[in-house]
């Protein structure tokens, strides 16, 4: 379609320009849209980005690589396990550590639960910038305290857990966790059935969100994205599938995948994404075995971080976090202090096709377009 | 029991005749009748507001207000009293006397228009005999003030808050108006007692084909014209922050949200008396058969606001010009099919013809609904 | 089936919620703090305090200063303390945690070699003063043995554990290896 700015014969219309702008209840945190307008379409948009830039990346290069553990935590804010699990890969990586088995599990098991907590997250959100008022907000917030409950229990913290160490985990889960996750995944499908007959079928949500913000196949794979994004596209792409890293191989689950790419699509396959994550939890809870929790080289790296060398060299580890492909590029010169470190956040590759998604729908549209990338401002601007 | 407000008031007449002089009696009873009603407003309005709170709060799982006060009774003083502490902020480039103007004004039709209510046998501030007339008139006048608060804010989100409403106003005006006119070809005449009358016993006019599809008709879109979800676009506070009122602070915002709920109250009240039958009743007085559909109509719009998303602009008008507007012409004309008709022949009638009426309404808006999905899965294990 | 289904559907869910709010406790889950509160988790870690054995004299703290170079956000300050003629004592003279800095990571707990310096499960602290109240001072972080073993009794536990073995081995390595005696200088021939 063409978006050239035209007079008609009749009449002479003018552009509005309107600055979605950093405080603003539905924008996910400080982000900034300035928008041009034509009546209610969108002729043009520009993200500006930028106003949670906390310098993560150089603070990095002057502190040992443990003490960056915390603060990977506070980069995609909600899902601060993931966050931890890709960082200590990269670093397992190039020291080439060892994992335990015990811990290769509990890894995948509190992967799998930031999952959860992320997806119900997101599908609440997304609900109340549609105006449902905070109904669906609450119902999701009620399931997601229990899985926090659980992290608090067993890291110390719901939210900016640190949980991870590299060559395994900082302490050994305690006694009733076992029986704790099981009662989690034993509620949750009751909650996702109740939450898909509330709003799945309603005929507004499908009117409103339906063939809106639609991404084709080649411009989903040109523009880099990944994550639920891609695989509502039609792509079949999943890093957990692609790159078996951890022990993903041993479980049994499926991928959805989308067919036309819009905000519908994208919803649902979250809510399905959330179903097959509990399949995995299931396993592993009955496949969990004994031992330790952490490597020895990890535990002695875990005591005494200021000597703890990486060789030289250089290496890029990516996971499929809830929001997309987390990748962590780290270049080390043989100290304790790494010389460059760089997040690949897929929050900010996400937010590229925020225009192409855009343009000529309406700005409600606007608000559920970047209501289903699911950024984190944390992530983007680090 | 079922006259006790027009026994007090006879008797405060009484009491004011034996020294005063025959006008100034006159004078009084509209006096009464005056302070009735704006005391009665403006309360209903603040616990409306805490009823609202609460019952939201329990749809979500969680308590409403209860700290302050037991049971959160005192609340609404509470936000009273903040509401009024507040700094007034006016923008610098706005237009003051406009700014100033638009929330006073706004109040205005949302009172006067419980002067036509009946709350009860005899207990109507004024018959008019143009009532439901003068309800219509009111309830358009309040889209002038809205879109005069938007403009005066000088500010774009405002503009587009301020357009969306009187896109949907209007839109919705004309559906409301239509389906009042079954109920005016059955009763013969505009004034609000004689509509309630002519619904004694349990003949209320929702009972009948004609009056199901009209309430359900004119409750929609007494729904639209309130603002309220699924149609509160004009003050979408997800996309554009609060629509025409962001820029009023205070006590301005709150004569603002006054209007809204005491027009939400007028709406039900005259939907109950129109449909519902007033204060027709068995055994319990009338103004307490009156309030128990008012309030059940004004739980079922809380119900709405705590549970459904908000329609798109676009969406919303198709809805009412392509849904709403055919089937309340075909109602009008089903209504006088069946005062032609002798009972029990003329309900069937209508009921077939409008069965017809509505199938023929989705077929033809069927593309536009949407569809249910399937989902396909890589690397089925 | 018919249009307006699913938005009917919805708010039959929401009625079903609404009604057993006021049954059940699963459908109403505040809780009204601070009449009621949660259950405390033993591990959730807040802001860091010091230890002490028996009196606040005795505190585990040797002053290595591992635990203000570890720290991420640099919110401590040590300063050693010294006797009269200057010689270096192992003991803190000044001990400063900003907890309008510290993070709550709890590196300084993992890395800290004489199990000196732990997590609290403190959070009601707040003040008025921005940056004077929110300092804390040595004498503010000294909580004792007992406090510890009181609000995380399973890590508290496994530390006396270690510390009594340690003593221990230390008490058997005095007793088993000879007292160290200097070697005597060769007697004289008596005949």
């Amino acid at each position: 379609m063409d978006y050239a700015l035209k007079n008609s014969e009749t009449l002479e219309t003018q552009t509005l320009e309107v600055n979605l702008g950093p405080q603003h209840p539905s924008t996910h945190g400080v982000f900034q849209m300035n928008v041009i307008l034509e009546g209610e379409t969108i002729v043009r948009l520009k993200p500006v980005m930028g106003y949670l830039h906390r310098n993560h990346e150089k603070l990095a290069e002057n502190m040992s690589y443990l003490g960056s553990m915390p603060f990977t935590d506070r980069l995609d804010y909600i899902c601060s396990m993931t966050n931890n699990f890709a960082y200590a890969t990269a670093v397992e990586k190039m020291a080439n550590m060892e994992v335990p088995e015990r811990a290769q599990y509990i890894r995948i098991i509190m992967a799998e639960l930031t999952r959860l907590v992320n997806h119900t997250l997101l599908i609440g959100f997304l609900l109340n910038d549609l105006g449902a008022f905070f109904t669906p907000v609450l119902y999701a917030f009620r399931e997601r305290e229990k899985i926090l409950d659980l992290f608090e229990a067993v890291a110390g913290s719901r939210m900016m857990c640190n949980y991870f160490r590299f060559g395994g985990l900082k302490v050994d889960v305690t006694g009733d966790f076992i029986p704790h996750v099981r009662q989690i995944i034993n509620n949750y499908p009751k909650f996702l059935d109740e939450f898909e007959e509330l709003l799945s079928e309603n005929e507004i949500l499908m009117a409103r969100c339906q063939n809106v913000g639609i991404i084709s196949k080649d411009l989903a794979i040109n523009a880099g994205l990944s994550g639920p994004m891609l695989r509502a596209t039609g792509v079949p792409y999943d890093v957990r599938k692609i790159d078996h890293y951890s022990i993903y191989d041993r479980f049994k689950f499926r991928v959805p995948i989308g067919e036309k790419g819009d905000v519908y699509d994208r919803y649902y396959i979250r809510i399905l994404e959330m179903r097959e994550s509990i399949k995995i939890l299931d396993q592993a809870i009955k496949e969990i075995p004994e031992g330790e929790f952490i490597s020895k080289t990890g535990a002695v790296a875990a005591k005494t971080p200021r000597n703890f060398k990486l060789p030289k060299g250089d290496a890029y580890s990516r996971i499929e976090a809830p929001k997309g492909e987390l990748g962590f590029y780290l270049v080390s010169d043989g100290t304790t202090k790494p010389y460059r470190y760089h997040v690949r956040a897929p929050s900010f590759i996400n937010l590229t096709v925020l225009e192409d998604m855009c343009l000529g729908y309406k700005v409600a549209d606007a608000i559920i377009n970047l209501g289903s990338i699911d950024i984190v401002l944390g992530e983007v601007d680090r | 029991m079922d006259q006790i407000f027009v026994s007090i008031k006879h008797a405060i007449l009484n009491l004011a005749q034996t020294f005063l002089p025959d006008w100034t009696i006159i004078l009084l009873s509209i006096l009464i009748s005056v302070t009735a009603i704006a005391v009665f407003g403006p309360v209903t309005m603040m616990y409306l507001t805490l009823l609202e709170r609460k019952l939201v709060g329990r749809i979500q799982n969680r308590y409403g207000p209860n700290r302050v006060g037991f049971w959160g009774l005192l609340q609404p003083l509470a936000d009273g009293v903040k509401m009024l502490t507040k700094e007034d902020i006016v923008p610098a480039n706005a237009d003051k006397f406009a700014h100033f103007l638009a929330p006073v004004v706004i109040v205005i039709p949302a009172l006067l228009i419980f002067a036509v209510i009946p709350f009860g046998r005899g207990m109507v501030a004024v018959d008019l005999s143009i009532g439901i007339l003068f309800f219509l008139a009111l309830s358009s006048t309040t889209t002038i003030w809205i879109f005069v608060a938007a403009w005066a804010s000088r500010n774009k989100f405002s503009l587009l808050g301020g357009m969306r409403s009187i896109a949907q106003m209007i839109s919705y005006e004309i559906p409301m108006v239509l389906s009042i006119v079954p109920v005016l070809l059955v009763v013969g005449s505009f004034s609000t007692v004689s509509i309630v009358e002519a619904q004694s016993g349990l003949n209320w006019f929702v009972f009948t084909p004609w009056g199901f599809v009209g309430f359900l008709l004119f409750f929609l879109t007494g729904v639209a014209e309130v603002n309220r979800t699924p149609f509160d676009l004009p003050e979408g506070e997800s996309e554009i922050v609060a629509g025409f009122h962001t820029e009023y602070s205070g006590m301005k915002f709150a004569l603002f949200y006054m209007a809204e709920f005491m027009n939400t109250f007028s709406i039900s009240a005259i939907v109950a008396t129109l449909y519902l039958g007033g204060w027709q009743g068995p055994f319990l007085p009338s103004w307490i058969w009156f309030f128990i559909k008012t309030y059940a109509l004004i739980f079922v719009m809380m119900w709405f606001r705590g549970t459904l998303p908000r329609l798109r602009v676009d969406q919303l008008m198709g809805f009412a010009w392509k849904f709403l507007l055919p089937l309340a012409l075909v109602n009008i004309l089903v209504t006088g099919i069946w005062l032609e008709f002798k009972t029990p022949l003329n309900h069937v009638v209508t009921f077939a013809i409008l069965a017809f009426c509505l199938t023929v309404l989705y077929l033809v808006n069927k593309p536009e609904i949407p569809k249910k999905r399937i989902y396909r899965y890589a690397y089925q294990d | 089936m018919f249009f307006g289904f699913g938005v009917l559907k919805g708010m039959t869910v929401t009625f079903k919620n609404f009604v057993l709010s006021y049954f059940s406790k699963e459908r109403l889950t505040t809780v009204q703090y601070p009449e009621e509160r949660l259950p405390e988790k033993e591990r959730f870690r807040n802001f860091p305090f010091l230890i002490y054995d028996n009196k606040p004299e005795d505190l585990r703290c040797v002053s290595c200063d591992i635990c203000a170079k570890e720290c991420p956000p640099k919110c401590i300050t040590i300063v050693r303390d010294s006797d009269e003629a200057g010689k270096p004592l192992k003991r803190p003279k000044v001990f400063d945690i900003d907890f309008s800095i510290c993070m709550n990571c709890g590196i300084c707990e993992e890395v800290c070699p004489f199990d000196a310096i732990f997590m609290d499960h403190e959070f009601e602290l707040a003040e008025y003063g921005r940056f004077e109240d929110l300092n804390y001072h040595k004498d503010d972080l000294l909580k004792s043995n007992e406090y510890f073993a009181k609000i995380r009794p399973h890590d508290a536990a496994e530390v006396d554990a270690r510390l009594a073995e340690k003593a221990k081995k230390e008490a058997a390595a005095k007793t088993v290896a000879p007292p160290a005696v200097p070697p005597q200088p060769p007697q004289p021939q008596q005949n």
